[in-house]
């Protein structure tokens, strides 16, 4: 009986390489030095799997949970009105525009600001734990939030180029000044990291563990690579 | 091994067929393997061609000014940065410069590059030029700034009078060439090019 589970490269004994999606034959006289070999095409380092995916992950992560916690507690900027002192924090700045009934920006920095790395830290770190289970649930659905966390942690910029441009703009000596405080800083470091983290988990890693669940949904064999399993 | 390709988000193997419109996705996780796009370098060209050109008034005019009590204040992309930079947060001055302005030069002058290069076989091409134009894409974000505008804008318009300067309208446009220039670059097909020279 022919089995339906999908062939990967790897199981083919390919290398893909991550940039230009190059196939390159891993076995017998073609077998690649994995230690330092370049695509010869892009010129991108070849891996079967990103390299040591889930430690750097894993430890990305903790830099962002700890840096986390000052980047909320701690103030973002600081508004000087007319002598009149404001700190904001991230939460503040968001509270701010909901009681002043400005819904619409409120609703996207709410949403880049709080919601987005939170649920990125949740999402990533939950995938970390499943791979390293060897879990075979859902993996289509993981492959969904992979990519959710991918294309928006980003978006948590929004609050650093806010104050960027806060602080040119509200420049007027002793009438209003708007100044940065080292918040921004550690909120900034969480984006970055974060995306980093994302960047160096390897979203094939939830297929290889996926067992009899790897297979596709309605599977259309033609388009398949022919190559029978061993 | 042309006609294979391995999905970069399963592994999975798939035989590359010809496609004459849309987007060819992995069979298991839905991936975008590849795409057709017709006439896909010519029109990245002339969308990055004009990029270069807004990216001048976009970064040298002000986007904003703001006025309290008869007196203005004018920003552009660089006043922020400097303001940053002089407030005593050098490491977030350099994160806003790379991603507004830096990586995103970057991309327009290194696609122009290629595309002219693939063009006019004297010049040499440089594939990793494109390879790291493509690893960089998730770090240039204007468009995220632009919002960024916007949202303050609102803050401030209860405290003070904010008028859109010119950069403001280069800067959108500058956006949406960018966007544009990159969704219309087929990365198979430059590949394939690169292939070929
Ligand atoms: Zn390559
Ligand atoms: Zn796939």
């Amino acid at each position: 009986m022919k089995s339906l589970l999908p062939i990967t490269a790897s199981d083919a004994s390919m290398v893909s390489c991550h940039s230009c999606s190059l196939l390159f034959l891993n076995k017998g006289i073609h077998r690649l030095n994995m230690a330092n070999m370049k695509c010869h095409r892009c010129g991108a380092i070849l891996h079967e799997r990103k390299q040591n995916s889930l430690n750097r992950t894993v430890a990305l992560l903790v830099a962002a949970f700890i840096f986390y916690i000052p980047a909320n507690v701690l103030p973002v900027m600081t508004v000087t009105s007319f002598g009149r002192e404001q700190a904001d924090t991230i939460m503040s700045g968001v509270i701010h525009l909901v009681v002043t009934g400005m819904w619409p920006p409120a609703i996207v920095v709410f949403i880049a600001s709080i919601i987005v790395p939170v649920m990125k830290l949740l999402i990533l770190t939950f995938l970390v734990i499943s791979v390293k289970k060897k879990s075979n649930w859902r993996p289509l659905e993981r492959t969904y939030l992979y990519r959710m966390t991918e294309i928006s942690g980003r978006w948590s910029m929004i609050d650093i180029f806010v104050i960027t441009i806060l602080i040119a703009l509200v420049d007027m000596g002793s009438m209003a000044t708007v100044e940065a405080e080292s918040g921004a800083l550690f909120f900034a470091a969480v984006v970055i990291i974060t995306m980093f983290a994302a960047m160096s988990f390897d979203p094939r890693l939830i297929w290889d563990g996926a067992g009899k669940n790897a297979e596709p949904r309605g599977i259309i064999e033609e388009n398949l690579y022919p190559l029978e399993k061993e | 091994m042309s006609h294979i390709i391995a999905c970069h988000e399963c592994d999975m193997l798939h035989k590359v067929k010809h496609i004459e419109r849309g987007a060819a996705r992995c069979l298991r996780c839905s991936a975008v393997l590849y795409e057709s796009k017709k006439n896909s370098i010519n029109r990245a060209s002339a969308l990055t061609l004009t990029a270069l050109i807004l990216f001048i008034p976009a970064n040298l005019f002000p986007f904003l000014s703001l006025t309290i009590e008869g007196q203005e204040n004018r920003t552009t992309l660089l006043t922020g940065i400097k303001a940053l930079y002089l407030q005593g947060m050098p490491e977030l001055a350099f994160l806003v410069f790379l991603t507004v302005i830096a990586v995103p030069l970057f991309q327009i002058t290194g696609l122009l590059y290629i595309f002219t290069a693939l063009r006019f076989k004297v010049l040499p091409s440089f594939p990793v030029l494109f390879r790291y134009i493509l690893c960089t894409r998730t770090w240039g974000m204007m468009e995220i700034f632009f919002l960024g505008i916007l949202v303050s804008v609102v803050k401030l318009a209860g405290m003070a009078k904010i008028i859109p300067g010119p950069a403001l309208y280069s800067f959108f446009l500058l956006i949406f060439a960018v966007t544009a220039a990159f969704a219309s670059i087929d990365d198979r097909s430059v590949w394939e090019r690169f292939d070929l020279k």
